[in-house]
């Protein structure tokens, strides 16, 4: 590369603009609402939804005694209720690590402390059923984004990836997600990648799966170096994206084609 | 004024990365690329395979275009109906190499370019979308898209 170009290259990075502009408010939409009336019943009624019987594997493991402590979760947190709305404020910044957690870690946090129990791997049936069994809680109540000051870190930096092209295709999950949601991707409608119903049932995947999931099919889509399922990249564009997704409603779990 | 670019595969960060393939020369004239990537001119039949092809092209990905047999096709960027009428071989190669020379915020990727990239997964890393060779064959095809006409 000539200095010249190099110096070209330096000058484009440095007048482009920073960050895409952030959907308003007001525009806000869960990708449920792209979706088909077949689609949305599907979600909508229990016994056709697919991802029930991951919720029905996750309730019986709720109540089944587990690990050294041989505890289950339901001796400590009691009836499922107890979870209500706790999905919806997840990632967290947990003080006592000083590093934001996700609901898979915190299901799993308690797995290695309180049951002395061996952790879930990352998108395991188990992993899947159970966070959506305590999702499935959630469902309904508004999106409450962690606003903790050791939480602002993290959604910075998750939004910082989120606006950063990389990638074989150079692209920036923001340039589809933020300034052509609802346009068409090869005849598929761009959602605005909105976190509200993970853990959620794809018509794609035939199968539950997280939302770390769907990140790494994105990066896969970019031509991007996948980073490692345990990165915390992940966690912190989850942070960023529910930040983004503040007062949506839970639909976990979600159908979504 | 005309600038010469060679470029350079530039690789950073991946101690045992491949070895990344050069890119040929080329000169870009105003807003153009005006001589061939290859020095030969390239195939509008083989052009359109790629163009349709969602894994070696990609473009309907994003654009529409006269291709009756693709069933899906993107509204991401502008129709490529017209686009030989539009623009000259050496504005379409341009905006076929690295289209963001001429628009730092495009949505296009850039086809034959490995450098000022950043997270490229293993298997891409020092390798452009399209080779050379392909890049001709789409420029050709592009051209003989004349008909701006609504299909």
């Amino acid at each position: 590369m000539t200095g010249r170009v190099f110096i070209a290259a330096v000058l484009a990075a440095l007048l482009a603009p920073a960050l895409a502009d952030e959907i308003p408010r007001a525009q806000r939409r869960s990708g449920y609402d792209a979706m088909s009336p077949q689609t949305r019943a599907m979600q909508d009624n229990e016994s056709e939804n697919p991802a029930t019987l991951w919720v029905l594997d996750g309730e019986a493991s709720w109540r089944k005694p587990e690990g050294e402590a041989n505890k289950s979760c339901a001796d400590c947190h009691g009836d499922a209720s107890s979870m209500k709305g706790v999905a919806a404020r997840y990632p967290r910044f947990d003080a006592a690590r000083g590093k934001p957690v996700d609901i898979e870690q915190q299901i799993n946090i308690c797995r290695v402390e309180r049951q002395k129990a061996t952790p879930f791997a990352y998108e395991s049936h188990e992993l899947l059923a159970m966070t959506a069994f305590v999702a499935r809680q959630s469902r309904g109540m508004p999106i409450l984004p962690d606003k903790a000051a050791g939480a602002a870190k993290t959604v910075a930096e998750g939004q910082r990836l989120f606006t950063q092209r990389r990638g074989q295709l150079d692209l920036s999950c923001a340039q589809c997600h933020d300034d052509n949601w609802g346009r068409s991707l090869g005849g598929a409608s761009i959602p605005q990648g909105q976190p509200n119903g993970y853990p959620l049932y794809r018509l794609e995947w035939q199968s539950v799966g997280s939302m770390r999931r769907r990140l790494r099919n994105c990066l896969s889509g970019m031509r991007a170096e996948l980073w490692p399922v345990d990165a915390p990249e992940y966690v912190a564009l989850e942070m960023y994206l529910m930040a983004r997704a503040e007062g949506l409603r839970m639909e976990s779990p979600a159908v979504r084609p | 004024m005309a600038r010469a670019a060679l470029i350079v595969a530039l690789v950073a960060g991946v101690a045992c990365a491949a070895h990344a393939d050069e890119l040929n020369v080329f000169v870009v004239e105003n807003d153009g690329i005006p001589a061939s990537l290859t020095g030969a001119s390239g195939d509008a039949t083989r052009g359109r395979a790629i163009v349709v092809d969602r894994q070696t092209g990609l473009c309907l990905l994003c654009h529409a275009g006269p291709f009756p047999e693709s069933r899906f096709q993107g509204n991401l960027a502008p129709d490529l109906a017209g686009a030989g009428a539009r623009w000259s071989e050496a504005q379409l190669r341009l905006r076929m190499v690295d289209a963001r020379r001429l628009n730092p915020d495009t949505i296009m990727p850039a086809y034959y370019r490995v450098d000022g990239l950043s997270n490229v997964a293993r298997a891409y890393i020092g390798k452009p979308i399209l080779n050379a060779a392909q890049i001709e064959d789409v420029v050709a095809f592009l051209a003989t898209l004349k008909d701006t006409k609504a299909r």
